[in-house]
């Protein structure tokens, strides 16, 4: 176990520097950012000025050795635009971002599991080929159009919903939160539906394939003969066997659902990290590009090896000092 | 197609016979099958069958502008489908899309293809230390959503045709690697394989002659799947500003053109993209669905 544990810990810290090489030397390809941030009638020897003080006049190298040596200490750069330490910025947006795919899992398990324990206990049923239907629909509709379509019908048609923005936020231990007043959850349905679509159709497959496997096992054949409730059959004995793999599946699906909030973040205007990406490529923020990415490979390193961990101590079946590294 | 299952005389059953009868059982498969055909034609034809080149700025006239649908223009002509900003037609700038957003994904997908299909084959017939390396790099890579490895490879190489089409490799070929060292690892215990070897053949007989081509079905439903992925991934990324240039309009740059009028209730330039997006995409997953079903051995009765 302990040896599993070093082993997939230097993994992490492998990956984690190949990335940043990856990251930081093709980042600096692209464009050159001093032409961008410095008044056009500048004079040669003001650009040169500035690419110094930027730090940009350095071989790549060298560069790069510093990234790393600052990143090691939790410093990953200022953004050349806001003129902020790149990490503060990244920070200060995460709740956003987070409040927005937690609230998307939780709709996609709140909704996803009855729907599908009602399509695997009558799979035959009209209900059960709808609800199918559905899914697959849900696996094949384009998020950013689903997002588009939700904004034209709830809010510029009907005008039930707003649909920019995160409306007002209430501070908890910090962090300002949208769920908690009336007005922050107005503003968070649209997009954490649009973020639950996909996660939605995972949790409806994967509970309907779980239930018709469990409702043919003995435990939950010895339920009905001993002449209990189909409810508590159901919510109890099915409905417990069902959940192992969907927790899992969602644990790993955070991750993604973190990585697609780009999309409905850029939508919806809502000021989380994806949409600071977005904005920062947009305009060669380098720091700030590379600081995101940074983050948020740390992030899935995090929850790759957390699911890992967790898979073990849930299923016994799974030995870790087995799995061949 | 359909043609074939309904025999004159007492048909001889072939094996391709046989497909084309299981897979002509579904209804939904054939119905996703005749929408294929029809929007591959489509894309194929635009540039005979569209009413207007929507790339030729000639054409285009800016008084005709944000037209809804069924309107007429100055000319006399009806846009079916309304008119962008540009007063281009949207029925046209759909035809030209889906031939963009088609060629991106089908060709995207198959480079990934060939990359994947020769590290799985590498992986599974030499084994040892290259196999684990090939696979170590394949895990890693999966445990990172497809979004995120486009991103910071669209962020790193910019815009452009190319630049997407090699993101979209990246991501995919994996897949492809995973599933043909998966079916290779299988079929190369089998019987027929001990039998090349007995016959003292080449390597790459076997491989190629013997051991691929078994390998096909599974790689053919994942690529199905693969492609429709590859399509969506493109929209995505052509919507968030990072995918193709604005030269070339695929669909999801159509659609993300239309964003900005949507707020005053000109729904007609985002919505008519995404039905075609979403078109493309559900016929190619039912022809996927109904393949894996009628290629798996698993189910076969």
């Amino acid at each position: 176990m302990l040896v599993y544990l070093i082993r997939r810990l230097l993994q992490s810290v492998a990956v984690l520097l190949v990335m940043s090489v990856l990251v930081f030397v093709g980042v600096f390809a692209i464009g050159d950012p001093v032409e961008i941030l410095i008044n056009p009638q500048a004079d040669q020897a003001e650009i040169a000025r500035a690419r110094a003080a930027l730090g940009l006049d350095q071989p790549l190298w060298r560069q790069y050795a510093l990234f790393v040596v600052n990143a090691a200490t939790g410093d990953l750069g200022r953004s050349f635009v806001h003129n902020v330490p790149a990490i503060d910025l990244i920070l200060q947006r995460m709740p956003a971002t987070l409040e927005l795919a937690v609230t998307a899992t939780l709709f996609g398990v709140l909704l996803g599991v009855p729907l599908g324990l009602l399509a695997g206990l009558r799979p035959q049923s009209r209900i059960g080929k709808s609800i199918m239907a559905g899914s697959i629909l849900g696996f094949s509709l384009p998020t950013f159009w689903v997002g588009l379509m939700l904004i034209m019908v709830f809010a510029v048609q009907l005008g039930w919903l707003p649909s920019t923005g995160r409306g007002e936020t209430r501070r908890v231990l910090g962090i300002d939160l949208s769920i908690l007043t009336l007005d922050g959850l107005r503003h968070i349905v649209l997009p954490a539906l649009n973020l639950a679509l996909f996660k939605l159709s995972l949790v409806i497959r994967l509970s309907r394939a779980g239930t018709r496997e469990v409702v043919l096992q003995d435990y939950v054949k010895f339920a009905r003969a001993k002449g209990l409730a189909q409810r508590r059959v159901v919510w109890v004995h099915v409905f417990k066997n069902i959940m192992i793999p969907i927790v899992t599946v969602l644990g790993l699906e955070l991750g993604s659902t973190i990585a697609f909030a780009v999309v409905t973040e850029t939508i919806f205007a809502w000021p989380g990290m994806g949409k600071l990406i977005i904005d920062s490529i947009n305009l060669l923020d380098r720091p700030v590009v590379v600081a995101y990415l940074m983050v948020v490979v740390f992030m899935f390193i995090l929850i790759n090896l957390a699911v890992d961990l967790a898979y073990s101590v849930l299923d016994p079946r799974v030995r870790l000092s087995e799995v061949k590294g | 197609m359909t043609a074939e299952i309904v025999p004159v005389a007492p048909a001889v059953e072939t094996p391709f016979r046989r497909f084309v009868a299981e897979f002509c059982a579904s209804r939904l498969a054939v119905a996703g099958l005749v929408g294929l055909s029809i929007i591959l034609l489509v894309a194929i034809f635009a540039p005979w069958i569209a009413p207007q080149d929507p790339y030729d700025l000639r054409q285009l006239d800016v008084l005709d502008g944000r037209l809804p649908p069924l309107s007429k223009s100055m000319g006399g002509k009806t846009y079916w489908l309304g008119t962008d900003d540009q007063g281009r037609d949207m029925l046209s700038g759909i035809m030209y899309g889906l031939r963009t957003s088609l060629l991106v994904g089908v060709g995207s997908s198959f480079f990934a293809m060939l990359i994947g299909m020769a590290a799985g084959l590498t992986a599974a017939y030499v084994g040892g230390a290259i196999e684990t390396l090939i696979m170590r790099i394949v895990d890693i890579q999966l445990s990172f959503p497809a979004i995120l490895i486009a991103l910071i490879l669209l962020a790193v190489l910019g815009q452009g045709v190319d630049k997407i089409m090699i993101a979209l490799v990246a991501v995919q070929w994996a897949y492809y690697a995973r599933t043909v060292r998966g079916t290779a690892l299988v079929e190369r215990r089998k019987e027929y394989i001990e039998a090349a070897r007995c016959l003292a053949l080449g390597k790459s007989r076997i491989v190629f002659r013997h051991l691929l081509p078994n390998c096909l079905p599974p790689l053919i439903v994942v690529n199905t799947v693969l492609v429709a992925g590859a399509i969506a991934l493109e929209a995505t990324l052509s919507f968030l500003g990072l995918g193709l240039p604005i030269t070339k309009p695929s669909l999801g740059l159509l659609i993300a053109n239309g964003f900005a009028y949507m707020l005053s209730g000109k729904y007609w330039i985002s919505f008519f993209p995404g039905v075609a997006l979403l078109a493309t995409i559900v016929c190619i997953n039912l022809v996927g669905d109904q393949l894996r079903d009628v290629l798996n051995p698993r189910l076969q009765k």
